[in-house]
């Protein structure tokens, strides 16, 4: 908070305007960032965040519009003149090489001469300073890769601040953090704070806003809808400003009338390819009617579990149950044959998995199902059936725009992902594995897909949920499984989790030992 | 320069994609092959003159152009059918020069036995069989043992070459005579010319190697392009070239596929000894299929692994051939390596530069209407 300090504001963004081709990505966006803040930035997906930092941190130029920092109008055209004038960015995916150590990582860039002793030595007595003064409790010589991720970001963190950053923008911070983690990154925020520097926070996770910000500009459609100080809103205010209408926060759902075992997963064992053993004896049954929560933090063995569910890999040991058929290593299971029993799989990565970016909408709807007979004859595929019933998805799912040839790489992510949803929940699956299924997708959207998640449970559809994001498994979930190190660390009932037990467990600091087992 | 690296771009509109682009890679390459034969002090608008005359000008120049056309879309089509299942075929040189060899022993094993008639389908298999089964090893090692297929499809053309040599010299060649060739085919198992084939239709032509094979280059683009974008395999086929974690996802059966793209790639580029062995030479002969695989690379880059394209790019590269060879007779101060080089520049500028003159154009239209 600054409170009667009348110097300028850290950033004065004016008029900022921006098109790509026929969309208008940031119109007229003008913003008064105060030194020493807090503020962050939220809205939808495509609503023009991400844009106006990369404006403000170099990699576009806006059409039109100014830029001041502390009062003097500046140019930005790389970020190499971002931080000259003090801009750091620490990115949502971090830039970081693993094999390096901290000091490696941190002075990549900014070596400091042909050799490296005296540079490394100058880095090493500058990140001394930086410690005492952030307290980031991070070892200069510690390898990248080895770091849990709330100490890489702290390395990002401290790269930009390495460079003299006195303005940071954080781009979706927490996506990758425990919640522990996310409330140590905002202790850290906040020193950042007290020592003057200012952070730009750009999120969709309003209770963060809520948390940690200061003030908060809220973008809509290009443009900023509102500004406000955070002590004088609260969350509903905002996700109404985000979306232009007011949204149900609250999932109304009844609750679960469990079926028979749909989905049984016996001791299922998987290493990957460093040998690290993924899933450890890994075991849970889905009843029809139900939605289970897998929660953890990702790289736990989640993805593996889905993958192995939906016969892209084998297990090495152990078996899987679909409605009383067995996949074992002996009997390994196929996508295919997985789909014919009945399995369908919306995957964690709708990108490289879910669709083919590259190819027309009408063709990713048909991923999965090619050789169905619906589509395809014995020799020739039926585009005219094809076509018809990618049409018939786009309108059940509302997907924008309703353009059947299009290239998927050209809808939004949300609209990519209803897609995808949307072919999967088109055969009325007895079983449904559904990986992220909100990930990069907006609020109007996942609340859509989560009403229909829950209709397809009330039909009498065995739901696994696998998801980073604990809101999204506490409001959908009627039963939440938490793993970690590819154990299954907690079985509990909704209705006897509370957030902070599951971070603990997600931490694997169990409270006793053999509290695996419900 | 005016336009900023990380100024934003977007996509080129399809026409300016397929169309404009090609084109215009097409004239810069002539651009600067004019400007080497403006050094070596000939006139260039003569030499296209000499060119496209040669190459278009009467109905003998045609023919051989469509000859060459007809091989230029068989290795073209060999190396796009690959390229889509995300697999570079740099072997078409080795299985066209296979493919050559099935269509010679079939014939030298049938042709007093058989007529015409049912000779025509047998080479034709026994082309796309030869082929393919070159293509096969390379394909089970990428797929099976992850060997390289660029690496394999390299040594498979030497070892093509070799074998080939060694057939001719010591078990192929015909008796009494030096040259390593086979006999001649009895002459019911030639594949008619276009210029035999139109004089029954009443049209007069010159005699050109033009022959029916060039129909089964026309009817292998169409196939070609049903089976990609009408057949359930050939939409695997493509989701496995655009992305293997999604062609999983999907259940498509990896390997299997590999094997099969391979195996039609190579099918299409041993058709290139049906037009050869059976239309032109009606015998066995080492060097038929001389850089008709490579340059099959070079004209599926620029028919953009489309068979419209690849049958407009056969058809320049054709009309580069047999006007190149016009060119080398008509002025012999440009030698026939010029004509290489001409054809080198055009790789060039399709190919490896392609994309230079893409980020202009985009640029272009993003400052045009619209923007």
């Amino acid at each position: 908070m600054a409170p009667a300090e009348p110097g300028p504001p850290a950033i004065e963004l004016r008029g900022i305007d921006k098109r790509f081709g026929a969309v208008h990505a940031n119109r007229a966006v003008s913003m008064q960032i105060a030194s020493g803040s807090i503020t962050g930035i939220v809205g939808e997906n495509g609503a023009g965040k991400s844009t106006l930092m990369s404006i403000l941190y170099g990699f576009y130029e806006a059409d039109s519009g100014e830029i001041a920092i502390n009062g003097r109008p500046v140019r930005i055209r790389n970020p190499r003149d971002a931080l000259r004038v003090g801009i750091g960015m620490v990115h949502q995916h971090f830039v970081l090489i693993d094999p390096f150590t901290v000091l490696e990582n941190i002075m990549l860039g900014a070596e400091g001469g042909v050799l490296l002793r005296r540079g490394k030595a100058l880095a090493r007595q500058e990140l001394q300073r930086l410690e005492g003064e952030y307290g980031l409790g991070v070892d200069p010589d510690a390898v990248v890769g080895t770091l849990p991720v709330g100490a890489q970001q702290r390395v990002e963190i401290l790269k930009a601040l390495y460079r003299g950053a006195e303005i940071l923008i954080l781009d979706e911070p927490t996506g990758v953090l425990t919640p522990q983690e996310t409330d140590q990154l905002f202790r850290i925020l906040q020193t950042l704070r007290a020592r003057g520097a200012t952070v730009i926070l750009i999120t969709h996770k309003l209770r963060e806003i809520m948390a940690v910000t200061d003030e908060v500009y809220v973008m809509r459609a290009g443009t900023v809808v509102a500004h406000r100080r955070t002590a004088e809103t609260d969350i509903g205010e905002l996700a109404e400003l985000m979306i232009g209408r007011k949204l149900r926060l609250e999932l109304d759902k009844a609750p679960a009338k469990p079926g028979a075992v749909r989905l049984m997963a016996n001791d299922l064992v998987l290493h990957d390819e460093r040998g690290v053993m993924a899933l450890d004896h890994v075991r849970f049954a889905v009843h029809a009617g139900e939605i289970v929560g897998v929660a953890g933090v990702s790289g736990n063995g989640q993805s593996e579990l889905l993958e192995v569910l939906a016969g892209m890999r084998t297990a090495e040991s152990g078996r899987v149950q679909v409605d009383g058929a067995d996949i074992t290593p002996l009997h390994p299971g196929d996508p295919a044959r997985m789909r014919a029993l009945g399995v369908a799989h919306v995957p964690e990565d709708r990108q490289r998995l879910g669709l083919v970016v590259s190819f027309a909408a009408t063709e990713s709807a048909l991923l999965g199902y090619q050789r169905d007979h619906a589509y395809s004859g014995p020799v020739l595929l039926h585009h005219h059936a094809i076509n018809r019933h990618c049409r018939t998805l786009m309108e059940e799912f509302d997907v924008r725009p309703r353009q059947p040839f299009l290239r998927c790489a050209n809808f939004s992510g949300g609209n990519q992902q209803k897609l995808v949803v949307a072919r999967e929940l088109a055969r009325r699956p007895k079983v449904l594995l559904i990986g992220q299924p909100t990930r990069g997708v907006d609020i109007g959207a996942i609340e859509f897909i989560h009403r229909r998640l829950v209709e397809q449970r009330d039909a009498g559809c065995a739901i696994l949920l696998v998801s980073v994001e604990l809101d999204e498994i506490m409001a959908l979930a009627d039963r939440i499984l938490v793993m970690s190190d590819g154990r299954v660390v907690g079985d509990v009932a909704r209705r006897d989790a509370d957030e902070r037990m599951l971070g603990l467990m997600m931490a694997n600091a169990r409270p006793a030992d053999g509290a695996s087992t419900a | 320069m005016i336009f900023r690296r990380n100024r934003a771009r977007r996509p080129l509109p399809r026409w300016a994609d397929i169309a404009v682009v090609p084109l215009v890679n097409v004239l810069l390459a002539f651009l600067v092959a004019g400007l080497i034969v403006l050094i070596i002090g000939e006139n260039p608008l003569r030499a296209v003159r000499v060119m496209i005359v040669g190459a278009l000008g009467n109905s003998e120049g045609i023919g051989y152009t469509l000859y060459y056309t007809t091989n230029y879309i068989f290795t073209g089509l060999a190396v796009a059918v690959a390229f889509h299942a995300g697999l570079f075929n740099i072997g078409g040189e080795g299985q066209s020069y296979i493919g050559g060899l099935g269509v010679g022993l079939l014939l030298l094993a049938g042709d007093r036995a058989l007529p015409l008639a049912a000779l025509v389908p047998l080479a034709i298999l026994a082309a796309a069989l030869f082929g393919a089964a070159w293509a096969l090893i390379p394909a089970y090692l990428q797929a099976y043992r992850g060997s390289h297929i660029v690496i394999t499809t390299i040594m498979f053309n030497f070892l093509a070459s070799a074998l080939m040599v060694y057939l001719m010299v010591n078990v192929l060649i015909a008796p009494h005579q030096m040259s390593p060739w086979s006999r001649e085919f009895a002459p019911n198992a030639w594949l008619p010319r276009a210029d035999e084939v139109l004089a029954g239709l009443h049209i007069r032509a010159a005699q050109s190697p033009l022959n029916l094979s060039f129909v089964l280059a026309m009817i292998a683009c169409v196939g070609v392009w049903a089976y990609l974008w009408h057949t359930p395999w050939g939409y695997e086929l493509r989701t496995v070239g655009q992305s293997e974690k999604a062609a999983i996802y999907a259940g498509v059966k990896l390997r299997r596929v590999i094997i099969v793209a391979m195996c039609l790639s190579g099918a299409l580029a041993g058709c290139v000894g049906v037009n050869e062995i059976m239309g032109v030479h009606h015998r066995l002969l080492l060097g038929f299929n001389l850089g008709y695989g490579f340059t099959g690379i070079a004209v599926a880059l620029m028919g953009r692994n489309h068979p419209i394209g690849v049958a407009l790019a056969s058809l320049l590269f054709g009309i580069l051939s047999q006007g190149g060879a016009e060119l080398a007779f008509e002025i012999p101060a440009i030698t026939p390596e010029m004509i290489i080089v001409i054809q080198g520049l055009i790789i060039l500028f399709s190919g490896a530069l392609a994309n230079l003159n893409r980020s202009f154009f985009e640029r272009l239209l993003a400052i045009g209407p619209g923007a």
